[in-house]
């Protein structure tokens, strides 16, 4: 197990290098200038610029500097919010997206799984087809429109109790949480409602269930202690990916919802061409998804040792 | 015990001979036409193929049919909604102005006693221009005039004027970007730099188009000016409505579907394609390169594949006049190539094992052969599937860069941007969001369903339980 868990941290390390490699070298291959500005700068005051942002030295160095930087957790000042480190804006709006994130993983997940197994306990029969239906139509609809449909929706609650009860955009309290979060899981709570009811199916046909239901327990017992017990172990294996799934659909619902998370912050870089937050955000978002991943990976090694053994054999 | 039976005495006979039992009386069919014949009793894989095919059609004969610019503005109709063209009257390219003197002097007449309006509205109020005129104020140095939409209800609400003129002029003539809406004018005379009260018209303004804008836009016929003048016409109709750029929303979803389909198509053509010759030189060749090729094909699996596709897209740039699809494409490809490698290399690996392949083998089939007449045709089943899968994700991944602005650059629609767009004029105008995001669902939608049912159509497993 040791021996497990190393190799995928270091495969983990590999890729957040790798990742940060590829970085720098696509924030260094952008055409155009990050000192480029609609003012005119002198050659003094843009030789000072460069060397303030080390942009004078040759480029392995400037790729050193950067490694070291990053390993040391800096990843240098934003380029338009002068004097604000990245540093600081990942400290100050990576626990908004955490909380958003982790609530629409709660929902997500309870819900996939109440749903799956709702649909294979009535399975091919109308509670199934409806929830089948809407669970297509889930992951059919982008999750902008979600998010827009959503907005109005509060809005239209709001209209008819005639006071806002649910604030339709902006953060602070656990009441601006719930439609975001809501909002954010639905995409995921679809597909692990599809996981779900055909693990549930898949349970359902094994020797344990008929020979638990020839002892005589009772349905229930059957259902709790036999079936969704087993069932749920699958979907703990693509909660990695769907931890990816929020952490990128959350870009989206920040910027309908106008929550003050990471994302937010990280389109706007984007769209600002703001270099260093830019790359400080991709490093950050990539090594905290990979990372995630490979933990899932390992608390599902520890809940079904079968999987561990697979893997570390192939 | 005494009638035992016994075979030899003759009383038991075969009822009939059975000479060829095992000849075959139907046509045999190839696998594909297996699979055709099972996707075709599936109705919900039917409908989507159908729907699939509707759309192609939509966005490949559209634009030939609905022959609109999608770029052209039409600002007489900004954020209409679906339906026929506005109503509009025809009015001629030089307004008349009325003898502004003359109708001042009755209208000071008319309100002699003092109760009537100070201001007053001459001739027809239409979008291309409407004549204000007031009664003079004495000793007044200046007149300003403004413009609401709402009724001022005191002398703060007026805000910043929309003409000052000087005191010998007691009307004004308003063609500023005017909307067929109800307007509330005001006017306020100055006395020795001072405001001195102010007086409101409500004004209702019809939607008017001139005639030789009329005439070149090809919406009235050539002939008598003067028997047209004043009459009613339609405007251009937009059977899905505009956007908030008086922009065709038909027109435009029809040219954003080929912007998304060609970008949810080609992409994952090339990506799969890629993957399948990766995956399967991998698979075929075996050992330590299809263990350092598949190390890493998991490095690329491993990168969080959206933040990657923001990356390239800025790292690739976009120049000026370009759409920007190019770099989508490129950047697509790049980073989904690995699923398929591993999917093909599976295939491969499995299928190298059949008995067939080394019957092949043996019989002395080649590297070709084998690739071209067993590995290929067997892998062809789930390649295509996980193809049909490929399209609505590419298309979810277009539409999701394109909505936070890193997607097709403006002029060029795509569902995406057009979904951006819309999504700010949510609450006035739906229909801007709604198409766009209905067309993308269903697009989705169809792909998704057409995936299931090929999956299940070429599930051997599934063939052979029932």
């Amino acid at each position: 197990m040791i021996s497990y868990i190393a190799k995928r941290l270091l495969s983990g390390l590999v890729t957040v290098w790798f990742i940060a490699t590829a970085t720098f070298l696509g924030m260094h291959a952008v055409p155009g200038d990050p000192l480029l500005n609609d003012k005119a700068v002198t050659p003094e005051v843009r030789a000072s610029l460069e060397a303030a942002y080390g942009l004078d030295k040759p480029l392995p160095q400037q790729y050193v500097i950067y490694l070291s930087n990053m390993l040391q957790g800096d990843f240098g000042i934003s380029f338009t919010q002068k004097n604000r480190r990245v540093n600081d804006i990942i400290r100050d709006h990576f626990p908004v997206s955490a909380m958003l994130g982790l609530l629409a993983l709660t929902i997500a997940a309870l819900g996939g799984i109440t749903w799956g197994a709702i649909t294979a306990l009535y399975r091919d029969r109308l509670p199934d087809v409806l929830i089948m239906l809407l669970v297509v139509f889930a992951v059919s609809v982008p999750s902008f429109v979600f998010a827009a449909l959503g907005q109005l929706v509060v809005l239209k609650f709001n209209q008819l109790i005639g006071h806002s009860v649910i604030p339709v955009a902006g953060w602070g309290t656990f009441k601006h949480m719930l439609m975001p979060s809501l909002v954010l899981g639905l995409g995921t709570m679809a597909y692990l409602t599809r996981l779900m009811r055909s693990s549930m199916l898949e349970v359902a046909d094994t020797d344990y269930i008929r020979t638990a239901r020839a002892k005589g327990l009772s349905a229930p017992r059957i259902f709790f202690k036999h079936q969704l017990r087993n069932a749920i172990l699958p979907v703990i294996t693509v909660l990695g990916p769907a931890i990816a799934a929020i952490t990128t659909g959350g870009f989206v619902v920040e910027l309908v919802f106008a929550i003050p998370g990471l994302g937010r912050y990280f389109v706007q870089a984007v769209q600002q061409l703001d270099y260093t937050v830019i790359m400080g955000t991709t490093v950050f978002y990539g090594a905290f998804l990979v990372f995630m991943v490979i933990a899932v990976d390992i608390i599902y090694g520890f809940v079904d040792p079968r999987i561990r053994v697979d893997k570390v054999g192939a | 015990m005494n009638d035992t039976y016994d075979p030899v005495s003759g009383d038991f006979e075969p009822l009939l001979t059975v000479t060829d039992g095992e000849q075959i009386d139907r046509p045999s069919l190839s696998y594909w036409q297996d699979v055709w014949l099972r996707l075709k009793s599936n109705t919900r894989a039917l409908a989507s193929l159908y729907m699939v095919l509707a759309l192609v059609t939509f966005t490949l004969a559209g634009p030939l049919i609905w022959s609109v610019d999608p770029s052209k503005q039409d600002l007489e109709q900004i954020s209409q909604g679906p339906g026929l063209g506005q109503k509009a009257i025809l009015v001629p390219d030089r307004l008349p102005v009325p003898s502004i003197n003359s109708l001042t002097q009755s209208m000071a007449e008319d309100r002699a006693d003092g109760s009537g309006q100070r201001l007053d509205l001459l001739g027809e109020a239409h979008t291309e221009g409407l004549t204000l005129s007031w009664l003079a104020v004495a000793n007044a140095d200046s007149y300003t005039i403004y413009r609401h939409e709402l009724e001022p209800s005191s002398i703060d609400d007026l805000g910043l004027p929309l003409a000052q003129v000087g005191p010998g002029q007691l009307s004004y003539h308003d063609s500023l970007s005017l909307e067929a809406t109800t307007y509330y004018y005001s006017v306020m005379p100055i006395v020795a730099g001072q405001p001195q009260g102010y007086a409101s018209q409500r004004v209702e303004v019809v939607q008017a188009i001139a005639l030789s804008e009329a005439r070149y836009r090809g919406l009235v016929p050539e002939g008598d000016d003067a028997s047209l003048l004043g009459s009613t016409i339609r405007l251009e109709a937009h059977p899905l409505g505009t956007d908030s750029l008086g922009r065709d929303m038909l027109a435009r979803l029809m040219w954003g579907a080929r912007t998304s389909l060609f970008i949810g198509i080609i992409a994952p053509l090339f990506f799969v394609g890629f993957g399948l010759v990766y995956g399967g030189f991998a698979g075929y060749v075996g050992g330590k390169t299809d263990n350092a090729l598949m190390r890493f094909a998991d490095f690329v699996i491993a990168l969080p594949f959206l933040l990657f596709m923001i990356l390239f897209k800025i790292a690739f740039g976009i120049g000026p006049g370009e759409s920007g699809i190019g770099p989508m494409l490129v950047a697509l490809v790049l980073l989904s190539w690995p699923a398929t490698a591993r999917l093909v290399r599976g295939q491969v690996l499995q299928i190298r094992e059949e008995a067939y392949v080394a019957a092949a083998r043996m019989m002395g089939g080649g590297a070709n052969y084998l690739v071209m007449r067993h590995m290929l045709p067997n892998v062809m089943g789930v390649l295509l599937v996980s193809l049909t899968f490929a399209i609505p994700s590419a298309i979810f991944t277009e539409a999701f860069l394109s909505f936070i602005g890193m997607g097709v650059v403006p002029p060029t629609p795509s569902w995406g941007s057009m979904c951006n767009d819309g999504i700010r004029t949510m609450l006035s105008h739906p229909h801007e969001l709604i198409f766009p995001a209905l067309f993308i669902s269903a697009t989705v939608l169809a792909f998704n369903l057409l995936g299931d049912g090929l999956r299940d159509a070429m599930d051997s497993r599934l063939r052979s339980d029932s």
